[in-house]
């Protein structure tokens, strides 16, 4: 046991990270025991996807491996560890107490730093840069006290730290030198577009900009730039490059270049035969490779030298695809055209912000590489075009233009067996196949889990997905997207199954059809499926439910609930207003007015809120199903009863809709909006179905989303009056409920639809599938089924029992914690 | 049901039948928060602490129970973390725990074991 040789890694990065999965996987550790050193608090977490932590996930999630994943592989991993010195003589490295520690071998994968230029003011509060979890946590902090915020640094990553800055709700402008945005990967043409783009976003944009000076007292309030013209902003963030951590091997003697980075050679050995440096700080093939697939080439290659075998680095693509939402980025191979004869094809669409560029070979063979921005979709099969020496077809426009003569469809299984299809885990199409064939995958999670494909940057996943579905269907296997592990059918497949089968509950729907015990995911999706068919009260199932439709209320932070009683179309009368008041100040509620035209009563008690529904209810109100994937509120503006411009009576129309659809179940929530004129004060095009009064009657718009990726709805009907409205509404709404997966918003179903908005008007106007009497029955049965389903709740002894919060006593939660806010309150910190 | 581990007490709450079926329950003992699961369709019985250690939040009983391969789990409300309910490991890819219980029935009322 202890003649086992020392391996000890300076830094638990993405690249030492790696070298620990490679030092395993490769049996390294019959042969050496091992130490990782990081200087960092965590374990090794996913640098790529920093920003999804900025955006809200949790670190654990962004780790590489559980800490108990070094443990069971006899990995020693210390944590806020620093390894200040190396004494190469002694084989020792050094902490700052002078602790030593003895290797036969080191691996620096010490990664690299935020490069901060040397602007006059750098140091003042509010200046940050973009590298880890601290410098996010950082940005955090500081964001409420600012209103503006400037990025130094136009390249890949100073435009995903402006769009994080500006969602969270800063004037963000980005500063870049160059006469262009991402300099290194765009042409003109392409920084143009990505610029007119980003504009259109409310970023704004300064080109030519050198910063000469970073002002304020103490703080910053503004900067210079060379050109003597001046920038207002309360904060900074630097991103304007990488600087390699070199220092400890600089300072032990160690070979560095010129302009940093520890010289390496082929095999990863720097000029001391007992050390190695591998990622970010390494200076390897005379650069720095500051993306993650070559770091992990150099992870592996470290660790098969170390075994004694043949391995070189050799240099890597630098192809990449920007993860900026909303606006898509690629740039691959040749991007400039500097090969020999290079033909470029280029299509420019200004009005829809598309720019594809790619360069061809002198011989019209072969893709040399190429430009995308606004639509990247295609990029992943141009970069295996390019990358596997595909033969292009005659007419190669097809590769860029859609619907061009001689159009190129090449499919993932058309590619060479060798085509790496994640370049960051280095999997090969081969590779995949084989994990298809032997164990039989059906998803891609499983395909991840085995090849490691898709775990890097992410980019080949929509390919991992192609090349499954194509092989399945290769294999006449139908490609089906099955619920979980629980069910190997689809939605829709249950849903007949229930109704066929008449099957009333999710035990007897797993005896007959499922496996195991259930999850989080086939249980809500069996009871709302079993809601919807049988049209039975919520309660009936609550133990299937998510918690917000077990117990009828959303939860909160701290585990309390909301309260929000409905207030169809947001009309209501001075008396129900007070009592909604009343009732906030004796349970002492949070009260806020949503975005939906009503009020949410926050911070309630389980055992609080049959008490507070009674009184609400006994005022004459009832469930705003504010918890349920169901009919959340139909808005309207104040239309003709008011509005001078008003030109039908929108307030009647949305409350006669909200009072039909109200507790409808749905795959996701829906939300209606009635406008009076055209001027559209009810945002209704932001609806799943709005209606906007014409002076002939109503258009009626369908399948619009506000939320994440927010869409207009589309022109439906035109001048309908109130009663074809309806109609077409409930055939609408039922062909969706029926058709639509889980959790997909009408506007993605559509955009999944074949045939799209025509398609549904032949099916919905024109009757084309001859379903249309089934659909208005089906809503009709529901709309007079309705019932409040916090009426039932505090009618029944029986289901008011699960509002109890301990089985045992009669006892309060008394963990509950707030603290005041303003003249209110809101719940404790987490944790 | 797991194996019985070492038991200082077996703490009476109430009778079976007052717990969810298929489902879950929160009980208090000596002034901390316990969940306790019930499978009806199987007859198993798990217990665990009800705080989840992710944001700590007294949470676990109202989450729903199911199973992964073998392993039944709980899935917390909030943010959707599973844990193996004979283990109290977190299922969901982090080294979170949390403390499971031995529950046994007699005469139709449920112990607990602290
Ligand atoms: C209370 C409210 C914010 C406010 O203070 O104004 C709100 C609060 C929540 N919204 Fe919302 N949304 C509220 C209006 C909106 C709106 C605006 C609107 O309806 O006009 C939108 C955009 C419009 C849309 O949906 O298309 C909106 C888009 C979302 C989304 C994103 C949906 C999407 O398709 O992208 C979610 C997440 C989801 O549903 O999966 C969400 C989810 C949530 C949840 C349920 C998050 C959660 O699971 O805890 C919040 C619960 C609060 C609570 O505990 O009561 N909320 N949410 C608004 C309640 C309106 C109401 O009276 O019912
Ligand atoms: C916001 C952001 C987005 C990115 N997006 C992409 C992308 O989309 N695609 C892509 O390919 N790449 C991307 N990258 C780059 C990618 O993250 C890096 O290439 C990768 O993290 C390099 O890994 P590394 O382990 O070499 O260095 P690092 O991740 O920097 O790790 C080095 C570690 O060593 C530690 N360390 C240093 N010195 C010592 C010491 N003396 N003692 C102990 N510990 C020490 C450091 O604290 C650090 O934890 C992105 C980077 C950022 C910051
Ligand atoms: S209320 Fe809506 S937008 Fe606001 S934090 Fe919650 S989910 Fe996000
Ligand atoms: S609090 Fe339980 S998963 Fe987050």
């Amino acid at each position: 046991m202890s003649e086992k040789k020392k391996i000890i890694v300076v830094g638990n990065g993405m690249t030492g990270y790696k070298f620990c999965e490679k030092f395993i996987e490769k049996g390294l550790n019959n042969i050496y025991s091992i130490t990782v050193f990081g200087e960092e608090p965590w374990a090794a977490y996913d640098r790529v996807h920093l920003t999804d932590y900025y955006t809200g996930t949790d670190v654990h999630d962004l780790k590489m491996a559980p800490r108990a994943w070094y443990e069971e592989n006899g990995i020693e991993l210390r944590t806020s560890y620093k390894i200040t010195s190396i004494n190469r003589e002694a084989k020792q490295v050094i902490n700052v107490h002078g602790d030593a520690f003895d290797y036969d071998a080191l691996v620096l994968a010490t990664g690299s730093s935020a490069f901060v230029p040397p602007i006059p003011g750098v140091d003042k509060k509010g200046v940050f840069v973009y590298r880890t979890i601290e410098d996010l946590d950082a940005i955090k902090a500081y964001i409420p006290q600012a209103k503006s915020a400037a990025v130094i640094g136009g390249g890949l990553l100073g435009l995903e730290a402006a769009k994080a800055v500006m969602d969270d709700g800063l004037k963000t402008s980005v500063v870049e030198f160059a006469p262009r945005l991402m300099p290194r990967q765009l042409d003109e043409a392409g920084g143009e577009m990505l610029k007119s783009e980003l504009e259109k976003l409310d970023l704004d944009i300064l080109l030519n900009k050198a910063t000469k000076n970073i002002c304020g007292n103490g703080k910053v309030t503004n900067m210079q730039f060379a050109d003597d013209s001046t920038l207002d902003t309360d904060m900074v963030v630097i991103s304007a490059g990488i600087r390699p951590r070199d220092e400890l091997a600089r300072e032990s003697g160690l070979t560095v270049g010129e302009r940093g980075g520890i010289l390496v050679s082929d095999d990863m050995l720097t000029s001391d035969p007992n050390i190695y440096a591998i990622g970010e700080c390494a200076l390897a093939q005379g650069a720095i490779w500051g993306l993650v697939a070559p770091c992990y080439d150099m992870a592996d290659v470290c660790a098969e030298t170390l075994l004694g075998k043949e391995a070189a680095f050799t240099g890597a693509d630098l192809s990449t695809k920007l993860k900026l939402i909303g606006i898509e980025v690629a740039s691959f191979g040749d991007a400039f055209g500097v090969t020999e004869g290079a033909i470029p094809i280029v299509y420019h669409n200004i009005v829809s912000g598309i720019y594809k560029k790619i360069y061809v070979s002198a011989d019209g063979q072969y893709l040399l590489g190429g430009i995308l921005v606004g639509d990247a979709e295609d990029y992943n099969m141009l970069y295996q075009t390019y990358n596997s020496k595909i033969k292009l077809p005659k007419n190669p426009e097809g590769l860029i233009i859609k619907g061009t003569d001689g159009g190129f469809e090449l499919s993932v299984l058309d590619l060479p067996d060798e085509a790496v299809i994640c370049s960051c885990e280095n999997v090969t199409k081969k590779s995949l196949i084989e994990a298809v064939d032997e164990f039989d995958f059906t998803q891609v999670s499983q395909l991840k889990k085995a090849t490691k494909a898709g775990t890097g940057c992410g980019g080949c996943v929509p390919m991992l997905d192609d090349l499954l579905t194509a092989k399945l269907e290769a294999s006449g296997k139908v490609v089906k997207k099955v619920i979980c592990e629980h069910f190997d059918y689809t939605r829709q497949e249950l849903f007949d199954l229930i109704k066929v089968g008449e099957i009333k509950s999710f035990s007897a729907l797993l005896e007959k059809y499922g496996k195991g015990k259930g999850c989080e995911i086939c249980k809500p999706l069996s009871a709302s499926l079993l809601a919807s068919i049988w049209n039975e009260h919520i309660t009936e199932h609550a133990n299937i439910q998510d918690t917000n439709d077990r117990f009828l209320a959303n939860i909160q932070k701290g585990g309390t609930y909301s309260v929000v009683p409905r207030i169809p179309g947001g009309e209501i009368t001075p008396d129900k207003l007070i009592v909604i008041g009343q009732v906030a100040k004796k349970y002492d509620l949070y009260t806020k007015i949503t975005g939906g035209q009503r009020v949410d009563l926050f911070g309630a008690r389980v055992d609080q809120l049959p008490d507070i529904w009674k009184e609400l209810i006994d005022a004459g109100m009832e469930s705003g199903h504010a918890y349920g994937k169901s009919l959340r509120t139909v808005k309207s503006c104040v239309g003709s009863a008011w509005c001078r411009y008003g030109q039908q009576d929108s307030v009647s129309f949305a409350i006669k809709v909200e009072e039909r659809y109200k507790g409808l179940r749905s795959p996701h929530k829906l939300k209606g909006g009635v406008s009076g004129c055209i001027r559209e004060c009810a945002e209704a095009r932001g609806k799943d179905f709005g209606i906007i009064a014409t002076d002939k009657g109503y258009n009626l718009l369908v399948c619009g989303n506000g939320g994440a990726n927010p869409k207009h709805a589309l022109l439906f009907a035109t001048d309908v009056d109130e009663e074809t409205c309806i109609k077409y509404l409930d055939r609408f709404l039922m062909y969706y409920i029926k058709t639509a997966t889980p959790l997909t918003r009408t506007s993605k179903w559509l955009e999944q639809l074949d045939g799209g908005i025509e398609y549904l008007k032949e099916v919905v106007i024109e009757d084309s599938l001859g379903i249309a009497a089934q659909l208005e029955e089906d809503m009709q049965q529901t709309v007079n089924t309705f019932a409040c389903e916090w009426k039932k709740v505090i009618e029944s002894p029986e289901l008011l029992k699960k509002f109890k919060p301990f089985a045992n006593t009669e006892a309060v939660d008394d963990t509950i914690q707030f603290v005041p806010m303003r003249e209110m309150k809101k719940p404790a910190n987490w944790g | 049901m797991q194996d019985i581990q070492e038991v200082q007490e077996w703490v009476a709450t109430v009778p079976a039948t007052e717990f969810e079926t298929n489902g879950s329950n929160a009980v208090l003992v000596n002034g901390k928060q316990i969940a306790i699961y019930y499978f009806a369709d199987t007859q198993e019985w798990y217990a665990t602490d009800n705080e989840c250690p992710h944001q700590k939040q007294q949470a676990l009983s109202r989450g729903i129970i199911g199973s992964e391969g073998d392993e039944p789990k709980v899935a917390c409300p909030f943010h959707k973390k599973s844990f193996s309910l004979k283990t109290g490991q977190c299922l969901s890819g982090e080294d979170y725990k949390v403390n499971t219980y031995p529950v046994k029935v007699e005469d139709g009322v449920v112990y607990l074991g602290i």
